[in-house]
């Protein structure tokens, strides 16, 4: 009896093992899964987010190096710097620029790089500059792309943009100030928002325009979601930051 | 699969309940480390731009 409860045991529980196993790696499988997901849009992105912070500020120190700021003048009124000194195109991913959006947060900068591609440029967390678009403070389309979800997000909160909002893109030459103007939705074939005049090709640009380009809806990409932007001034880096990000600038120098 | 490693490690309950930790941590290490930053460039998420 002893004998042949133990050999039934034996062979039932083969049997369970094999089927266990199967369980076991499924399960295993799934737990991973989870934890990959948990890490692209929850871990990564943090990390990622926080050293594009980290990196910006070190961009403008190197920067603070080479032309000393004065402290912002305050309470002075709003002087004419002239026509605004615009950055040469630079080569595949360079980081020739600095976008404040106290929108997104007081402390919020992001580097912006020359190109779209993923693996250089956007999946580092940082803004790409279309190539072939204009240099901030051109007459034209200064357009440019960023994550809304994952890798660092730095247009996360783009749809949270009101009109009138002020968004600072900064150079090694000095500060330019845009206005935000509105949002735009758009197929992902829609090139039409990245033309010198936006949605209008062939006409020759009179302003100066921003068009940051994101996905839509969050988490997808069957749409894009395009913001728009009007330049409003400039001042040179000898001048300082925009009284706005003056704090965010200071803490960086 | 697991009650093997179990009945794999040595020594008490307790060791080999800190030993099944430091594998964990080993594991996760390896996944967030060099696994899912390979993956990920296979599994996108979200395109951003225009035209493409």
């Amino acid at each position: 009896m002893t004998v042949s409860r133990s050999h039934h045991r034996g062979r039932g529980g083969k049997k369970f093992s094999i089927l266990g196993l199967i369980g076991e790696l499924l399960i295993t499988a799934g737990v991973l899964v989870f934890l990959f997901l948990g890490w692209q849009l929850w871990l990564n992105d943090l990390v990622v987010g926080g050293q594009q912070d980290k990196a910006a500020t070190q961009l403008a120190k190197t920067w603070a190096k080479s032309t000393p700021t004065k402290a912002p003048a305050s309470g002075k009124t709003v002087v004419d710097y002239g026509a605004p000194i615009v950055p040469a195109v630079q080569k595949e991913a360079t980081k020739f620029a600095i976008m404040y959006i106290p929108r997104f947060g007081s402390d919020y900068a992001r580097q912006i790089a020359e190109g779209v591609s993923t693996t250089d440029v956007l999946d580092k967390g940082i803004i790409g500059h279309y190539p072939g678009t204009q240099m901030p403070g051109a007459i034209g389309n200064f357009a440019v792309a960023g994550h809304r979800t994952t890798h660092g997000a730095p247009f996360h909160e783009i749809a949270d943009l009101r009109v009138g909002d002020k968004i600072y893109v900064q150079t090694a030459d000095g500060y330019f100030t845009y206005d935000f103007r509105g949002l735009e939705y758009v197929r992902p074939t829609g090139i039409g928002v990245i033309d010198p005049v936006p949605q209008s090709p062939g006409v020759a640009p009179t302003d100066r325009i921003l068009t940051m380009t994101s996905c839509n809806p969050m988490f997808y990409s069957s749409e894009r979601i395009i913001g728009y932007a009007v330049f409003d001034s400039w001042q040179p880096a000898s001048a300082g930051p925009p009284a706005e990000i003056a704090a965010t600038a200071a803490s960086e120098g | 699969m697991y009650g093997a490693l179990w009945r794999l490690l040595p020594g008490s309950v307790w060791w080999r309940i800190v030993q099944l930790i430091v594998l964990t941590a080993i594991v996760l290490f390896i996944l967030v480390a060099f696994v899912f930053p390979w993956l990920n460039g296979w599994v996108n998420v979200s395109e951003v731009t225009v035209g493409t």
